[in-house]
């Protein structure tokens, strides 16, 4: 399958007239590929990332997924910054919440939902509710929650955004492990230019409001990453390439003269 | 410095035991001056009789069982009343909640008719349902409804966007939007809203029953006044709050046992020991 952008904009009204938050995007994303998007905050990529999952419609332009067999799946899960946990489910009515708004009878999802709970190691806080987890743990069943419907596509915006270098870290092992299995399309928003080259094949670079895709930049190192070890000269060559590109963006979007 | 440490402690300790026992205590010494000042006549035992002749009179109240029959009756009008307030209240406030336009359409209505004392439309509602038993509870259901109708329709607006967009790109239908994020989310203040339902329905059905009714504790409290038994005021006023506190301690329980992901209701529970 493949997911294809065209010439897609979007406008809001705004109380001062028309805001124009994306403006010509166009890339395409093959099946199997995860893409990072990176950019200045307020660039859009978040109500991309929104476009895509059908939550809000494009005021010109078009989106579409070609190749899609259609047996029933949905097309996109998205996962939200702040996890988006529903605090009155368990964790595991949470993970099975996907399922549940797809007809899928109780005990079957609970089933799935229990087996995706038990890879990412929360087994015993299954019947937790969330607040009675670590942001890392919350920001994990968050990950299955969207895993656990088997979407051909996962959107992801800024998943690790809120947590700590560490366990950003381990997360970001833990995703990469069970996307290995899964291969599903990812589209991965981040501010992170690390997480961004560790993580994808590809990047696509954005421009400061209204945002458009300036660039796409190919990761061409071998998987499986290890994402401890001391990082290769090649990424850190395509993360200078990118912050080039970035950083006067960032400095628009914050209006600081070079 | 180091005697002073060792001499805090125990006088900190000793603190927290009376923090522990306070409210007991402030009670007991209450009633305890009470007592004292109303035996040695300082305060007029006729307005003020002692703390243990009340205790008597209710006692005596009790074994010929007609307090009963009086706290009976204004149970029951307290719980239908209850019952027909606070179930529409929730009905409009989730509507309400859920639905911007029909909030601007209504909002401006329940904002002029909240703050109307409702004992004040008991004249109106005894013209339009006569002096029979249904208008008390009219009564009750009028002031039950508001409370629940806005504590509701705040708990809907409060849940976080957030949560419906999950539930949306999940592809939600309305009715699971409803069942799994509306209900739930807002349950919290609803569950608020109908405590403050109940005691408002508890204190307009007193209130009624002091005007108009046969029998009930109000009616209890204004016969008893009239013919100057003024323990019998007090008697019927402990009654009044020990049935008060008795309807909290069930939402309570209930609110526990329906939000099991609330801390709070949970924390609250154990700190009264209910």
């Amino acid at each position: 399958m493949r997911l294809e952008c065209q010439r897609v904009s979007k406008t809001y009204e705004g109380p001062d007239g028309p805001l124009s938050v994306l403006e010509d995007v166009t890339f395409g994303i093959e099946d199997h590929e995860f893409v990072s998007i990176v950019g200045p905050s307020g660039c859009g990529k978040t109500t991309l990332l929104k476009l895509i999952a059908r939550l809000i419609d494009p005021t010109t332009g078009r989106i579409a997924i070609t190749g899609l067999d259609a047996d029933g799946r949905p097309q996109s899960a998205l996962v939200f910054q702040d996890h988006g946990l529903f605090p009155w489910m368990t964790v595991l009515d949470n993970v099975a919440f996907g399922l549940e708004m797809h007809g899928v009878s109780r005990p079957d999802r609970l089933d799935r939902a229990s087996a995706f709970v038990e890879r990412v190691g929360l087994a015993q806080f299954a019947n937790s509710y969330p607040h009675q987890l670590s942001v890392g743990m919350q920001q994990r069943v968050g990950i299955v929650r969207a895993f656990v419907t088997d979407p051909p596509m996962l959107l992801m915006d800024e998943p690790f955004g809120a947590l700590d270098s560490q366990i950003r870290i381990v997360l970001q092992e833990e995703l990469l492990r069970i996307w290995r299995d899964q291969r599903q399309i990812v589209l991965f928003v981040t501010h992170d230019l690390d997480e961004a080259v560790r993580l994808s094949d590809r990047i696509l670079v954005m421009t400061g409001r209204p945002g458009r895709i300036c660039e796409e930049i190919p990761v061409p190192i071998a998987r499986p990453r290890q994402l401890s070890r001391r990082e290769p000269s090649e990424i850190a060559e395509i993360k200078w390439h990118v912050w080039e590109l970035l950083q006067d963006e960032v400095r628009k979007s914050l209006w600081i003269p070079d | 410095m180091d005697s002073r440490l060792i001499g805090d402690r125990p006088r900190r300790s000793f603190a927290k035991r009376v923090e522990r026992c306070g409210p007991g205590l402030l009670v007991a010494a209450a009633l305890g001056a009470w007592e004292a000042l109303a035996r040695t006549g300082t305060i007029s035992p006729t307005f003020f009789p002692p703390p243990s002749s009340i205790v008597t009179v209710l006692g005596r109240l009790l074994l010929e069982g007609e307090i009963a029959i009086h706290a009976g009756v204004t149970v029951a009008r307290v719980l239908t009343g209850f019952a027909l307030g606070a179930g529409p209240g929730l009905l409009l406030g989730l509507t309400m909640g859920a639905s911007p336009r029909l909030r601007a359409q209504l909002d401006p209505l329940v904002a002029a008719a909240h703050p109307i004392p409702k004992i004040a439309v008991l004249p109106l509602i005894l013209v339009i349902f006569g002096i029979g038993e249904f208008s008390k509870v009219v009564l009750a259901a009028v002031g039950a409804f508001f409370p629940m109708a806005i504590s509701t329709m705040a708990g809907v607006r409060q849940i976080s966007p957030i949560h419906f967009e999950v539930a949306r790109s999940y592809g939600a239908t309305r009715l699971r939007l409803f069942t799994r994020v509306v209900l739930p989310g807002s349950l919290p203040l609803a569950l608020t809203g109908a405590r403050l339902s109940v005691n408002v329905a508890l204190m307009l059905t007193i209130a009624g029953e002091l005007v108009a009714a046969q029998r009930g504790l109000g009616q209890m409290i204004w016969f008893a006044w009239q013919t100057f038994r003024i323990a019998e005021v007090y008697a019927g006023l402990v009654v009044i709050s020990v049935i008060g506190i008795a309807l909290n301690v069930i939402l309570d329980r209930f609110s526990v046992w329906a939000m099991p992901w609330d801390t709070d209701s949970r924390t609250t529970a154990a700190r009264y020991q209910f």
